[in-house]
């Protein structure tokens, strides 16, 4: 064999995944940002090329100042509900993996309690949200038991169709997506390194703080990029939850898919794609997952 | 698993299949009337692909069809965007087209339909005239919006245009329409409501809803706006942009101010909201009204003074379909007007395009009770033989020439639909 066919021989290694990621999601995306320029009407799209999308994306952000346009609404309500489900997924999911990981001793336990944990999948998505209802409606069993109590005089709101059902129902579906790569890193962690922060006198606090966290953060990196692109591209959860009250990036899409606008449906992809890469991006320069991995 | 289900249900339905075309085979031989066309249909069963809203699709009309015609319908069951969606992108993935009025603005410029020849259609002629020319009993019904007559006929056969007088070339055969209001909690209210403005009333803060379909929700926001005397449309179906930023400026003043629960966005949504008492007023289809009533919720169709917003679907032929296929959607379409899907859906609180055959086919107290407005006699049934109505009820809104002769306006689209959904999306968000 020749230097050059030993030198190409990763290359055709390579070659089938590369051709499988490059029909399967380059293509796509190179035609969605391309129609994302094309012009459109009722019943087509207009294959002439035209920035028009991207400016009705952006319509009236600048001249409407102070006063939020609706891409920079959405994009900061969608953003609060990242960075508050990001940051309670992030205690709860590394508490429970810790529990599992730490805790638990023997390994049939601990598959036996993982596989609890996977409970909220075992039915729909939307099954699971509606089943919501009947537990925070007004007429629902937290708010019966609430005035029973007489802790409240009238039912309660803003349990449900509100930023705080909306909040609730991530963090019931996603918490898992922290759970899963945490715990993995817990497991990868050599127990003695443990015995040595104890013997070394550190407190159970400082052990946790100082040897677990920094050996974590492979697995709180990859669980935050899961639990944050979730929530920024999702729109059924926050539709639900929300009483179709709350605007989400994905309901402005799917709207307007089902208007057959896809150049706008197109042109906000692009933007929504473009906003959660500089996320990746930001959260891959605090932690170097490939150099943790 | 799935898999197996699969060939097992392929299965059956060969073996039912060979068993139905033997039986209508020796039926045929046994009469002697081999050339009939029930024995050409028998010999070699066709299946007719049939796409739309699950609202039609009733297991019941299939195994009708196919015990008076041989023909295997094929339901391929959608969500209404996906209606339109299909009809433009991939005409052929079906052989019926199940489609409302509104959608043909969109679909009929494309060229994907093929106008329906009225002399190969017998009750043509008896199709309501809420659909030919707009009338209910000789009185003009409201026709905002788009209007089923505006729609109904083209100028020839391959025509991209609507023909504004009716000609031999029909887009769509009707087959149900209703009319549309405000469904409403009379135990929660506990006083008469007579009017679209009083959704926005503030004595039912946080307990109103609308549904988050653009196009549908617009029309209702208008006649609530208009019903407060706020604006006065010229045509409610086809708003200038003017008019829908002051629309939807008053539904977002009310929207900020608590006045909606929740939005829906399917039937299933709309009941739960309704029946778990999260809301007492909100815009609301007939059916759904049924189903809460079905689980001894009280809950009313309320007419209002202001009117209806009324919808309308129909059958229409993809351009591509041709020989034995087409003659088979004819002989399907001709079937469907001939009473028995008629009188099926009417008794499920739709209205059929022809009414004398849906008549023949349904018993006095129910045309009465349905149609006629009249206390119902005996207990009405529904089709699997639950009590829908007892005895001497009286059906919301009354009769027929009541509820459809107070149509305000048409499910429509609008020439600023582009327009119109981003400042939806803006109400949502708002």
């Amino acid at each position: 064999m020749s230097a050059f066919g030993k030198t190409s021989t990763p290359y055709w290694q390579a070659l089938p995944f590369a051709l499988v990621f490059l029909l399967f999601f380059v293509l796509p995306l190179g035609l969605i940002v391309m129609v994302s320029f094309w012009d459109y009407n009722g019943y087509q799209i207009i294959p002439a090329f035209t920035g028009q999308n991207y400016l009705d994306v952006f319509d009236g952000c600048i001249a409407d100042l102070p006063d939020l346009c609706l891409t920079f609404a959405t994009y900061l309500s969608t953003l609060e509900f990242g960075l508050m489900v990001w940051a309670i997924t992030l205690v709860l999911g590394f508490t429970v993996a810790y529990f599992l990981a730490f805790h638990v001793r023997t390994l049939t336990m601990q598959i036996v309690l993982f596989l609890l944990c996977t409970i909220p999948f075992w039915t729909s998505n939307v099954i699971r949200m509606i089943s919501w209802i009947p537990l925070l409606g007004r007429n629902g069993l937290v708010n019966d038991t609430l005035l029973r109590l007489g802790l409240v005089s009238e039912p309660q709101d803003w349990l449900l169709y509100s930023h705080f059902s909306v909040v609730l129902a991530f963090v019931h579906l996603y918490t898992l997506f922290m759970i899963v790569p945490i715990f993995n890193s817990m497991m990868r962690i050599d127990r003695s390194l443990l015995e040595a922060a104890r013997d070394a006198g550190a407190s159970g606090w400082q052990t946790v703080w100082n040897v677990v966290v920094p050996l974590c953060k492979p697995g709180i990196a990859i669980g935050s990029i899961f639990v944050v692109t979730i929530v920024m591209g999702d729109f059924v959860t926050i539709g639900v939850m929300g009483g179709q009250q709350i605007a989400s990036i994905g309901k402005i899409i799917q709207v307007e898919m089902s208007y057959l606008q896809f150049p706008a449906a197109a042109a906000n992809a692009v933007v929504l794609l473009a906003v959660v890469l500089l996320i990746i991006w930001g959260l891959t320069r605090m932690i170097d997952i490939r150099k943790e991995l | 698993m799935t898999n197996t289900k699969k060939t097992n249900a392929v299965g059956i339905s060969r073996r039912r299949v060979l068993k139905g075309a033997a039986a209508a085979g020796g039926l045929a031989v046994g009469s002697g009337a081999i050339t009939g066309f029930p024995a050409i249909i028998a010999a070699e069963p066709i299946t007719l692909r049939y796409m739309g809203t699950a609202v039609n699709q009733h297991a019941g009309i299939k195994e009708k069809v196919k015990e008076d015609l041989g023909i295997d319908i094929e339901y391929i069951p959608v969500t209404s965007d996906d209606v339109v969606k299909r009809a433009v992108t991939q005409p052929n993935s079906f052989d019926i087209l199940d489609s409302e009025y509104w959608m043909l603005k969109n679909i009929v410029p494309t060229g994907n339909l093929q106008g329906m020849d009225t002399s190969r259609i017998k009750e043509a002629g008896n199709i309501t005239t809420v659909f030919t020319v707009g009338e209910v009993n000789g009185k003009k019904i409201g026709d905002q919006g788009t209007a089923p007559k505006k729609v109904s006929f083209l100028t020839a056969k391959d025509g991209k245009d609507f023909a504004a007088e009716p000609t031999q070339w029909m887009t769509l055969i009707p087959t149900v329409y209703n009319a549309d209001t405000l469904g409403i909690r009379p135990d929660l209210i506990k006083r008469p409501i007579a009017s679209w403005a009083e959704l926005l009333n503030p004595e039912f803060k946080g307990k109103a809803s609308i549904l988050n379909i653009p196009s549908i929700g617009i029309m209702d926001a208008a006649m609530v706006v208009e019903s407060m005397g706020e604006y006065r449309y010229p045509d409610k179906g086809n708003m200038t942009k003017e008019e829908i930023d002051l629309t939807l400026k008053v539904m977002t003043e009310a929207k900020k101010a608590g006045q909606f629960r929740a939005f829906w966005k399917d039937f299933n949504e709309s009941v739960n909201l309704m029946a778990s008492g999260e809301t007492v007023i909100q815009s609301m289809w007939s059916p759904a009204v049924t189903k809460v009533r079905s689980m001894g919720i009280p809950c009313t169709y309320q007419p209002l003074k202001e009117g209806y917003r009324a919808w309308a679907g129909g059958l229409g032929l993809p351009k591509t379909l041709s020989g034995k296929k087409l003659d088979a959607a004819y002989e399907f379409i001709n079937w469907f007007l001939a009473g028995w899907a008629g009188a099926f859906l009417n008794r499920q609180g739709y209205y059929s395009a022809v009414l004398s055959t849906a008549q023949a086919n349904m018993e006095a107290y129910e045309w009465d009770y349905w149609m006629l407005g009249k206390p119902a006699a005996k207990d009405i049934l529904a089709p699997d033989g639950t009590v829908m109505e007892k005895a001497g009820t009286v059906r919301d809104g009354g009769s027929f020439e009541d509820r459809m002769g107070a149509v305000a306006c048409w499910n429509a689209v609008m020439d600023e639909n582009r327009y119109m959904v981003r400042k939806w999306n803006e109400f949502i968000a708002a």
